[in-house]
């Protein structure tokens, strides 16, 4: 009842559908309490019912209790104690924390290598299809659609470290092999990220498909106006004109690999000799497979300071990266 | 308004010229132009460089799956010695019926669909009577709302699993874990932002001359939602079922933490534990049988999948 604001007082005007517009609006603004209870309201209310359920319960309640619980000691069975930075102090000083930081990073890494350049060069390829382009995407995404507990455990079985394993007759028709995989502390990783890269790739490649169609042809008519070859084509017009799908699709990777999980905890567990344990894998362990009852405080402190470094990482990224990316 | 078109309708801007090019003529060109198509050489090399991605493409992404239905019905000692062969001995159906009955795929299988139908409902309830409030009844707090779902994407999900998880444990206000419920796996499904943006975005794009047409008409605001909007946003329903389907039918770790109960368990938590004690014949049979119901999906729906995930880029992006 408060805001009779005499500015947004209908002028005597003829009733153009604007004026109409803003007399609707200031009426609106002038019903007040009463006026919210006769008009829609409550109703909006209803329908908002269920994001508000499931939002408060089940993210936003979460995230600030995660912000509270790194702070705690908590085991659900006494009431939740303060101990101040304790569980950053436990998880620090965790010798397996850096052996799980490196991992993620070379995981990362390995990831980058592999994970990024093939899309890329198989989306740009495809692009230039003329027939049946659907059946080209079609193979691509179709490990995307395997059940990823389906793809590992099948990959498990490939990565037989026999020479009977599946790979391993594959590597000898070539005269290679037999490789040890997963067995191996330094092949153990590799593999990994090359699953999660087949069971990835096609995600990616519909991306960057997309993006690719959206490149103007003219750009193309000027470049060979100017004399460029295929080569060049692709390396000053169609790379630059997808700079910002890149990058976009570079930061999604770091932050997808910072949290991998399925991966090593299917194919490996960790091992062999916590050489693939990552952060997200000692999270879980100290959460849910401790003997002693889950620590869940060190768990949430470790989560919130990867949670930190990603988002600093993506925030630097973001800034560096902001003077060339698309508008 | 065909499905696809519908689902298109949201995406950035940058889709349109996409669209536009599809279309027209010859002249359509990529990279190359129709003077190079015109020259041998590149004609050749191009047709070549096509032909040999195919071949990869089949070989990679078909062929672990080709190899998976081959298994399935292969006796233990042939896949195990030699894997690439096609049926030296012979093809042995009855892994298929052993893994069904004898493993209980079917129970599991069975868990895994009312997961995912539980997981389908609570997302479409939410994202459409969400997208609704927000996008065509559009309070004035509703701003607010939208920021505080937005914010909700920037967050890892790791840092949800362990609060969250607890949250099942000791749901606030029921007095009762929730901890080997399905509502475990069904409810936190419900709180997912990406799915609200979509469908808020697709509702934007209706014309509102619609809603206020339908409001002179006397429709109040459940009969506007249920008569007028949801029939409209089939396309989107379409859009956030599948991939809820898909989503619910792949996830492993939060399942694994809520339902221990294996009765309770999806195939995909089952799966692992499984494979240490059943051979490995009904074994690769059982895995077969869990990737048939999201392939055949995939299949049914390959354009929403080749475009959605376009537009689930554009929407990340």
């Amino acid at each position: 009842m408060t805001q009779l604001t005499p500015t947004t007082a209908p002028p005597p005007l003829p009733a153009t559908a604007e004026t109409i517009e803003r007399t609707v609006a200031a009426t609106r603004r002038r019903r007040g309490v009463a006026g919210w209870f006769r008009g829609d309201g409550p109703h909006i209310l209803v329908f908002l019912l269920p994001l508000l359920f499931s939002f408060i319960l089940f993210s936003w309640k979460p995230i600030v209790d995660a912000a509270v619980m790194a702070f705690q000691h908590t085991n659900l069975i006494a009431p939740a104690e303060w101990v101040g930075w304790e569980n950053f102090a436990t998880v620090l000083s965790d010798p397996l924390l850096g052996k799980a930081v490196v991992n993620t990073l070379w995981f990362a890494a390995l990831a980058l290598l592999l994970g990024y350049p093939i899309p890329l060069v198989v989306a740009v390829l495809m692009s230039e299809v003329r027939r049946a382009r659907g059946l080209y995407s079609a193979l691509a995404y179709l490990p995307v659609i395997v059940p990823p507990v389906v793809g590992a455990l099948l990959w498990k079985f490939f990565y037989d470290a026999s020479p009977n394993g599946v790979f391993n007759t594959i590597a000898a028709w070539f005269g290679a092999g037999p490789f040890p995989w997963l067995q191996d502390q330094a092949t153990a990783m590799p593999s990994i990220v090359l699953f999660a890269t087949w069971s990835a790739a096609g995600g990616t490649i519909i991306i960057y498909l997309a993006a690719l169609v959206g490149v103007a042809p003219e750009l193309y008519d000027a470049a060979e106006v100017d004399g460029a070859g295929v080569w060049r084509k692709v390396w000053h017009v169609t790379i630059p004109q997808l700079r910002g799908v890149l990058l976009i699709t570079f930061i999604l990777q770091i932050i997808g690999t910072a949290q991998v999980f399925l991966e090593p905890f299917l194919l490996t567990a960790g091992g062999p000799a916590n050489s693939t344990t990552t952060v997200l894998m000692l999270i879980y362990k100290y959460a849910f497979q401790n003997s002693l009852g889950g620590d869940y405080g060190a768990a949430t402190a470790l989560s919130l300071m990867l949670a930190v470094v990603l988002a600093i990482f993506s925030a630097i990224y973001f800034r560096l990266t902001r003077s060339w990316s698309t508008s | 308004m065909s499905g696809v078109i519908g689902a298109d309708a949201p995406a950035e801007p940058q889709a349109a010229p996409a669209q536009r090019r599809e279309r027209p003529q010859a002249e359509d060109r990529g990279i190359l132009s129709v003077a190079d198509w015109r020259r041998g050489r590149v004609r050749l090399t191009t047709r070549l460089t096509h032909l040999i991605l195919l071949l990869s493409l089949v070989v990679v992404g078909l062929g672990p799956i080709l190899w998976l239905a081959k298994s399935a019905v292969t006796p233990t000692q042939d896949t195990l010695r030699q894997p690439l062969a096609l049926w030296p001995n012979g093809i042995d159906w009855a892994n298929l019926a052993e893994a069904w009955t004898r493993v209980e795929i079917d129970k599991y299988f069975l868990n895994t669909v009312i997961i995912a139908l539980g997981v389908w409902l609570v997302q479409v309830v939410v994202a459409t009577t969400a997208g609704y409030a927000l996008s065509v009844l559009r309070p004035r707090y509703g701003k607010i709302i939208v920021g505080l779902v937005l914010a909700t994407l920037f967050v890892p999900s790791i840092v949800l699993l362990v609060p969250l998880y607890l949250t099942i444990v000791q749901p606030p206000l029921l007095g009762q874990s929730l901890i080997n419920t399905f509502w475990a796996v069904w409810l936190p499904a419900g709180a997912n932002a990406f799915n609200v943006l979509l469908v808020m975005r697709f509702f934007d794009s209706l014309p509102r001359e619609v809603f206020e047409a339908a409001r002179m008409d006397g429709a109040g605001p459940y009969r506007l939602f249920w008569s007028i909007v949801v029939p409209m946003s089939r396309p989107i329903i379409g859009v956030v079922s599948v991939f809820a389907v898909i989503a619910a039918w792949k996830d492993f770790l939060w399942p694994m933490l809520v339902l221990k109960d294996p009765a309770m368990q999806p195939l995909s938590v089952r799966l692992p534990q499984l494979q240490q004690f059943i051979e490995l014949d009904v074994f690769l049979a059982a895995l077969a049988i869990a990737t048939v119901i999201p392939i055949a999906l995939f299949l049914v729906f390959q354009r929403l999948f080749l475009n959605g995930a376009s537009l689930g880029g554009a929407v990340k992006g």
